[in-house]
């Protein structure tokens, strides 16, 4: 039987503790957009988000919505937990590379530079994940 | 022409104990110390300085030396994890070579099996990446294992070759009667055991123990005071070198580690190349993180650490390149689940002549001995070091 998730079938998520520069983020998931920083000197986008550019050392960061589109870049089915689950790295159409989840799908399907886009799952505290579904072919 | 060394390792002491029931942390701090001191022919008071991780009970190495009754005029707690004893060699080393201390400490102790078990630490929100992986139920096997898929995707390693890497661990640990591990397994057995985090079994998993480790570094000079009996017998600290990775603000490359790095400055500093080197230990904390780590030291290219692994070359008497003779973390010992220690100890005992005999690599004389701490597919710091023979 092939592990998959839909309906109610996803694990517990840890609730985030964003630090004070990451909270717009957070703010923009809840309102379901994908939010990156950008150098306003370099041009640069970087993630995790930082209010200091890691390019070139910058405070002239700003925030800006991705397309929330991208491809896996690695990804691996959590199979020894109460609820299977695959956490994943995303190559964003962006330039930059999240941590996430893929849901929504058949896991034994899933493949590295498989598409997939940004879905936001709301969960406790207020806060909503930017988790990745496949595009449909 | 003998080769110059800052430092000699003068003591080195395994914990035998695997599941410590009845000890306190700082006791297997305390044990270990008085093994690796009484193995190099000296005394606490002798000792001037103490080096220690995060994990040791109290701040820094402070409550330790306290219990211990040491008194130091040198002190280093730098934390990276499971690499953090390879670092502290070096760092010992180098305080010694600077007139620092003369005779360094360096201990390792942990009870994660008596322990509760919980998900990785919370750094709090000071820390700015957590929030960007804890929510996704990031663990440390599904974060090797993502790593384990990108190399899968890009040079066709297989669970077969990941899995000759237990096996090879496993042929040594039956020889090590402390080993938590000690039956030999095949590819079969491995990848047949249970998918953890695809593409990783629980046999390509270490070991969860209690125990611990110690090192006693000494200058040239206290090396030389020692006797004969125990000059014969102090290892030459050759090279060393560190490195931190990280996700490289969001450019993301899973398919080396800080071993490039780390050992390309521990080789230069030794004046050696991989050639030379006759036995390697290496933190496997999973088969991957060897199988990566082969790679970046040098002993085979980029992507083709799958064939080199495979065939039984890792184990020692059948392979061009015996690995972690004591079993390894895969079946030995994972101390306080930081892999560094051991691997330093059992790399002393190869080049002492002292290895079991049935895996003792003849005329062993330069073995590397590496450490990988943090998480490797989002930040790690890469230790090397490059140990000699007396006479080497």
């Amino acid at each position: 039987m092939s592990a998959q998730n839909s309906g109610n079938q996803y694990p517990d998520y840890p609730v985030p503790n964003p630090a004070l520069d990451a909270q717009p983020f957070w703010d923009g998931t809840a309102v379901g957009k994908l939010l990156l920083k950008r150098c306003g000197d370099c041009g640069e986008t970087h993630y995790y988000p930082r209010a200091i550019c890691p390019h070139c050392f910058s405070s002239e960061t700003e925030w800006y919505e991705a397309t929330g589109r991208g491809t896996i870049y690695s990804f691996s089915v959590m199979r020894r937990a109460p609820v299977p689950y695959v956490i994943a790295y995303v190559a964003l159409e962006e330039g930059v590379t999240m941590m996430t989840n893929i849901v929504d799908c058949d896991f034994d399907a899933l493949a590295i530079d498989d598409e997939v886009e940004v879905v936001f799952h709301p969960i406790d505290g207020g806060f909503s994940l930017p988790l990745f579904t496949p595009v449909a072919a | 022409m003998a080769r110059p060394c800052k430092a000699y390792i003068a003591g080195a002491y395994e914990h035998p104990t695997r599941h410590a029931v009845e000890q306190s942390v700082a006791q297997l701090h305390a044990e270990v110390a008085r093994g690796a001191l009484a193995d190099a022919g000296l005394s606490k008071d002798d000792v001037d300085g103490y080096f220690c991780a995060g994990d040791a009970p109290g701040l820094g190495g402070l409550s330790m030396v306290e219990y211990m009754g040491l008194d130091v005029r040198y002190t280093d707690s730098t934390d990276t994890g499971g690499s953090a004893y390879v670092v502290h060699l070096g760092h010992a080393a180098e305080a010694i070579a600077a007139g620092k201390c003369s005779v360094a400490l360096i201990t390792l102790a942990g009870r994660p099996r008596m322990a509760a078990r919980g998900p990785l630490p919370d750094y709090g929100n000071d820390t700015p990446d957590i929030a960007f992986e804890t929510p996704f139920n990031q663990n440390i096997v599904n974060n090797y294992a993502m790593a384990a898929m990108r190399h899968r995707h890009e040079y066709g390693t297989t669970a077969e070759q990941l899995a000759w890497i237990k096996v090879a661990a496993s042929h040594h640990a039956q020889h090590n009667e402390h080993a938590m591990r000690r039956e030999v397994v095949t590819v079969e057995d491995v990848v047949n055991s249970p998918m953890i985090a695809d593409p990783l079994h629980r046999l390509d998993c270490c070991v969860i123990s209690d125990g611990g480790g110690a090192l006693v570094v000494v200058s040239p000079e206290i090396a030389k005071s020692l006797g004969a009996r125990h000059w014969d017998r102090c290892v030459k600290v050759l090279g060393q070198g560190e490195a931190v990775k990280h996700t490289d603000r969001g450019r993301i490359d899973l398919t080396y580690t800080g071993g490039v790095k780390s050992a390309a400055i521990a080789f230069a500093e030794a004046n050696l190349t991989p050639a030379d080197i006759d036995m390697v230990t290496i933190y496997d904390s999973f088969t991957i993180t060897v199988l990566i780590t082969l790679e970046d030291l040098g002993f085979c290219e980029k992507g083709q650490g799958g064939r080199f692994v495979s065939d039984g070359n890792l184990i020692s008497g059948v392979g061009k390149l015996p690995f972690n003779t004591d079993g390894g973390g895969l079946c030995n010992n994972h101390p306080s689940n930081r892999g560094s220690m051991t691997k330093i100890i059992e790399a002393t005992r190869q080049v002492r002549g002292e290895a079991h005999p049935n895996v003792q690599v003849p005329d062993c004389t330069f073995a590397l001995a590496h450490g990988t701490g943090g998480l490797i597919a989002t930040r790690l710091c890469s230790a090397t070091a490059i140990l000699g023979r007396n006479d080497a």
